[in-house]
């Protein structure tokens, strides 16, 4: 946690442009940006302002916007309630989607429907997500209209209904995106089950195949699975900067985005730093996860790489 | 001369997959469409040729934009600049990721260590978010901006692959050998780890190009790529977007032509996985 926030503080301070940039007119002159410089402490040695840095970090202060004044954290809590949600249930649907159909391209890899399949997820990774927003908007809100194009209803979560149906397209997006390289490796971890020793003694046992797969195939497949799972959780947190722009939502990626054109850093740093401690919780829970489902990985240490 | 060389010439009949032809044709039409475009274009790219968000024709096979311009020169024009940037920032990649990979490699445990795990945070974050880091702290978008930051970024996943390459091969009994023989390091990475590990680094920087493509198109989507006239595929969509009611056809040809040339590189990738590494070969 030290380390990434250390790395985040030197990206965003040893680029070039001046942090105070963002609080002075065009125009000023050089009484007004030192003034400038010593408000947002920029003319502080590089080494005082990380302790500083750290110091509010260490208190959950993550400062106040440049531009709207708003503590950064209230802004960042508000509007986590947006992306929170739609990174949920696109997660959701995402591997109630890649799960089985991943396990039948594998299964049935033979069939003309299991490699249709691979096909498919094929270019689903090659698509980049904001078309797919792009054409869902054009088939769903403008042909048929049975969704809106864009953005989210100020009343929020007070109703569920409307809020639910406002984010169908947008959870849709992920979830396509994200479900096309899931169920590619989903595909390959079952072939990798399939192909086991230990499946086929199990079938030479008189098990069914069906009943084979389910008893000793879900368990060993699922380790691989489970790290990939994290990995897509954290980059579809952090990549709902794109989708957001798509649809027009006040979350969390819009306020990353607004930020970085309006240079307000805190807010920038603020998101940046929220967004990586849920990255590395969610990379926590995968690594428990996959504690609990393969007893081998409960050792004292884990393998170096 | 090394382990690998045998590898890298098979007999082609045999082990040319059609998916890595059908890759291979896809990516040269896109060279050849991108390198046309400097001599030639169907249309002047920014001369009012028809209009204004007229559907495709027989004039304008992919219609026209919003200004009278024909789409298909400007998504012709978005090849060559799609691939200018894959290969920029793959270039940019290769230099900095293998370059920082091997020196990890090579580094005294805790130097490793600590390379090591900025790697894994850095990789952490999408390729796109570092990339609008760059650009947001560099003066304005540019091509070369967002050139140099795609490839900054990924150049962390580069350097983690060359890093674990490289220790393996350095693992190996021959190279205790050639130092105990007296071989500077620098003679060892040539002679000994490079050509060990370039089939799987040629192989990822294939798919690296592709990830650079999608990359530049979603920073030019949010409006952090290259400003016009460059004509980006990703500005070409978020322009389409913007007159989606009306012209929902301008945004069809734009990203198919983005997915082909993302797709060849997959596929290509693909096919040169298979011929680099026989043990490999997909199911």
């Amino acid at each position: 946690m030290l380390i990434a926030a250390a790395v985040l503080f030197l990206l965003l301070r040893l680029l070039p442009g001046d942090p105070a940039n963002a609080l002075v007119s065009v125009g000023a002159d050089a009484d007004q940006i030192e003034a400038a410089r010593r408000q947002v402490g920029s003319d502080l040695p590089i080494a005082a302002q990380f302790v500083r840095y750290l110091g509010q970090l260490g208190r959950f202060d993550l400062g106040a916007s440049f531009v709207s004044g708003v503590p950064v954290l209230e802004e960042i809590g508000r509007r986590l309630t947006l992306t929170l949600p739609l990174t949920a249930l696109a997660f959701l649907s995402a591997v109630l989607l890649a799960l089985p159909l991943g396990i039948l391209a594998a299964v049935k890899r033979d069939r003309w429907y299991g490699g249709l399949i691979s096909i498919v997820s094929q270019f689903g990774v090659a698509v980049p997500v904001f078309w797919i927003g792009i054409l869902l908007v054009t088939a769903f809100a403008v042909k048929l209209r049975l969704f809106p194009s864009s953005g989210f209803p100020p009343s929020g979560w007070r109703d569920p209904l409307t809020a639910l149906h406002q984010l169908a397209l947008p959870i849709l997006t992920i979830a396509l995106v994200m479900s096309a390289s899931l169920i590619r490796y989903v595909r390959s971890a079952t072939l990798d089950v399939i192909g086991s020793d230990y499946l086929r003694t199990a079938r030479a046992l008189g098990a069914g195949y069906g009943e084979a797969l389910v008893r000793h195939g879900i368990r060993n497949g699922a380790v691989p699975v489970i790290s990939i799972l994290g990995i897509e959780l954290a980059s579809t947190l952090l990549g709902a900067v794109v989708v957001e722009r798509v649809f027009s939502l006040p979350g969390l990626g819009s306020m990353l985005l607004s930020g970085i054109e309006q240079r307000d850093y805190p807010s920038v740093q603020g998101v940046l730093f929220v967004s990586t401690l849920l990255v590395l919780l969610v990379g926590f829970a995968a690594d428990l996860t996959q504690r609990l489902v393969d007893p081998r990985l409960r050792g004292p240490s884990g393998a170096r790489s | 001369m090394t382990d690998a060389a045998p590898a890298l010439a098979p007999p082609a009949s045999r082990r040319l997959t059609p998916a890595f032809l059908v890759g291979a044709a896809l990516v040269g039409l896109h060279v050849a469409v991108g390198l046309l475009t400097l001599v030639w274009t169907p249309y002047d790219p920014a001369a009012m040729t028809g209009g204004r968000l007229a559907p495709p024709s027989l004039l304008h096979w992919a219609g026209t934009d919003r200004l009278g311009r024909d789409l298909f020169t400007e998504i012709m024009i978005g090849a060559r600049i799609a691939l200018a940037v894959g290969s920029g920032a793959v270039a940019i990649a290769a230099a900095i990721g293998v370059t920082v990979g091997l020196l990890a490699a090579f580094a005294s445990r805790a130097v490793d260590d600590v390379l090591a795990a900025t790697l894994d945070i850095l990789i952490a974050f999408p390729t796109l978010l570092l990339a609008m880091l760059i650009v947001a702290a560099g003066d304005g978008a540019n091509l070369g901006t967002a050139i140099l930051a795609i490839g900054i970024a990924a150049s962390a996943i580069v350097a983690r692959l060359t890093r674990i390459l490289a220790r393996r091969v350095l693992a190996m009994d021959y190279i205790t050998a050639a130092r105990v023989s007296g071989t500077s390091w620098l003679g060892i990475v040539r002679i000994h780890v490079l050509p060990n590990i370039w089939p799987t680094l040629i192989v990822n920087f294939a798919l690296q190009f592709g990830l650079a493509v999608i990359a530049e198109a979603s920073l030019s989507y949010l409006g952090l790529g290259a400003p016009p006239p460059n004509a980006s595929w990703g500005r070409l969509l978020q322009e389409a977007q913007a007159t989606v009611y009306t012209a929902p056809f301008g945004a069809i040809a734009p990203g198919i032509a983005l997915v082909s040339l993302v797709i060849g590189l997959n596929l290509f990738a693909d096919g040169l996985r298979d011929v680099a590494d026989p043990t490999r070969r997909r199911r």
